[in-house]
């Protein structure tokens, strides 16, 4: 085992004599474990978002990058022979996998929501859609524009992008939120417990002086206080880990309709990912005591 | 041992100390006098590494502690067994346990000593108080405790400061009889106080020698203590 290892692993032993040697504190030591609940439950949350948009942010970029519509407005005797003429361009245009024209049906499916089951879409001049899949090499969008206006002047091209782009962005944006509030969690958590650490210290003086006088080494003294608050971090974030985790498996599921605000959670294996947050607060105790504890050990002879 | 070498202390203001030379030989008996606040206790810190000369040079098993890292400090601190003024003991602990301190934060397996401390603490004659807190001991036993976890790591220097400050004339005598034995199985000691029945009593078992503190310089007190 690595020295680090080992010394997590001693230090979660523990040392019943040397514990013995600090005093315990009654009401800080139950605020460092609240403190530390409480920012584990926010850490599991903004994990989630974190995840739940960078899927979103994936599953927007992967599925409508691979589709395109074309959109055809024309009179209606003329609307088939422009249908076919559509058809065709796409056949015979590299990078164009599968074209398929969309059924009245999945038409008034995708118009359903806007304006109601009751449609009576005869009755209407809808244009014509036609869903175009790329291969993975792609195709030349304005190339095909081109094509398009010369052989069928009523048919629009939509590659998605315009949609895809702000809403990729904005997934984007928001999974770097999350990672920056999971990174502030954490200093805030360095920050609080380097704060209990150092009260914890200062009350301590007379027996930090008694065991400098019986030959204590700084390591010694630091690893009692470090012991202390390592235990009481991990189990705060133990506490608000579970808790966080219960309060995301209880969001309501994800939805068709929902679209993306009912995604918030985690998938498979990523319930795991929150499972790391305990160790780490346990670890950014670790270090915080450690380097408040060497840090006032200095000032006392 | 323990050697100053042209030492200065001061404390912001003033020299408290200036110039001292003194040389603590293996197996010696020194006791330290002069009046209150001459600088006795600052002398003994010296001796131990809790303060730092101010001119002049301090060894101590011949490092100088002007070189010595914090962990070499606490290293020396070891070997040199000090019964404090006021005992400095942790009061949330034990007798038992404020006796095995030294041991414990030296890394030692308490559960093998428990022989040695039940020795050590008949000797000193606390065997019954063993489990009983520092506040609840009187002045005397405080003291007899104090010089049980001074010796327990079975140091080569006893540095006691005013053993007898607070204890009547019997436990004196009691305090001092330990810190004669002590003397006689080979360590270095070295007592601060103002009692001068008590070095009398001393001077009648071994060889003790009386340093003095007068004009901020020690001198060696003659014979007609």
């Amino acid at each position: 085992m690595n020295p680090f290892f080992s010394r997590i692993m001693a230090l979660t032993a523990g040392d019943r004599q040397a514990d013995r040697v600090v005093p315990p504190t009654g009401f800080t030591v139950k605020l460092t474990v609240f403190t530390s609940a409480a920012m584990a439950f926010l850490a599991v949350f903004a994990l989630a978002l974190s995840m739940a948009t960078g899927r979103l942010a994936d599953r927007w970029s992967d599925a409508l990058a691979r589709t395109a519509t074309v959109r055809i407005s024309a009179p209606e005797g003329q609307m088939q022979a422009q249908t076919d003429a559509v058809l065709n361009v796409l056949s015979t245009t590299p990078g164009v996998s599968e074209a398929r024209v969309l059924t009245d049906e999945e038409q008034r499916a995708l118009l359903t929501p806007w304006f109601g089951p009751d449609l009576p879409i005869d009755s209407l001049p809808l244009p014509q859609l036609i869903e175009l899949t790329e291969d993975s090499n792609g195709y030349d969008a304005e190339g095909l524009r081109l094509r398009l206006s010369a052989e069928a002047p009523g048919a629009v091209l939509d590659d998605h992008t315009r949609w895809r782009r702000p809403l990729v962005r904005a997934a984007g944006r928001l999974r770097t939120l999350g990672w920056i509030s999971i990174l502030l969690i954490g200093l805030t958590t360095a920050a609080m417990i380097t704060l209990s650490a150092n009260a914890a210290l200062a009350a301590n003086a007379k027996l930090i002086r008694v065991l400098r006088l019986v030959g204590a080494r700084d390591v010694y003294i630091a690893r009692a206080f470090v012991r202390r608050f390592t235990g009481r971090a991990l189990q705060g974030a133990a506490v608000g880990t579970i808790c966080g985790m219960i309060a995301v498996a209880l969001l309501p599921g994800e939805d068709s309709a929902g679209g993306f605000l009912t995604g918030l959670g985690f998938k498979g294996f990523g319930w795991i990912i929150p499972l790391f947050i305990p160790p780490l607060a346990g670890f950014v105790a670790f270090w915080a005591t450690r380097a408040a504890a060497l840090r006032v050990l200095k000032e006392i002879n | 041992m323990i050697e100053l070498d042209k030492v200065a202390h001061s404390y912001g203001g003033g020299e408290l100390l200036s110039d001292i030379t003194l040389r603590l030989a293996h197996g010696s008996f020194h006791f330290l006098t002069g009046p209150s606040g001459a600088g006795k206790t600052t002398l003994l810190k010296l001796c131990y590494g809790d303060l730092m000369p101010s001119a002049g040079h301090v060894r101590l098993f011949e490092q100088d502690v002007r070189n010595m890292s914090r962990d070499e400090v606490a290293r020396i601190r070891r070997r040199i067994g000090v019964v404090h003024q006021d005992c400095q003991f942790l009061d949330h602990l034990s007798l038992a346990e404020n006796v095995m301190l030294p041991l414990v934060v030296a890394g030692k397996d308490p559960a093998e000593e428990e022989q040695n401390l039940a020795d050590l603490l008949g000797w000193v004659g606390l065997a019954k108080q063993a489990h009983s807190l520092p506040p609840e001991l009187s002045g005397g036993e405080r003291q007899r405790a104090a010089l049980a976890r001074a010796v327990i790591m079975s140091p080569d220097v006893i540095i006691a400061d005013e053993p007898t400050g607070n204890v009547d004339w019997d436990m004196s005598l009691r305090i001092l009889q330990l810190l004669v034995e002590l003397n006689k199985m080979g360590k270095t000691i070295l007592i601060a106080t103002h009692d001068l029945n008590l070095i009398r009593a001393a001077k009648a078992q071994v060889a003790a020698r009386v340093l003095r503190i007068k004009d901020r310089r020690v001198q060696l007190a003659g014979a007609d203590l």
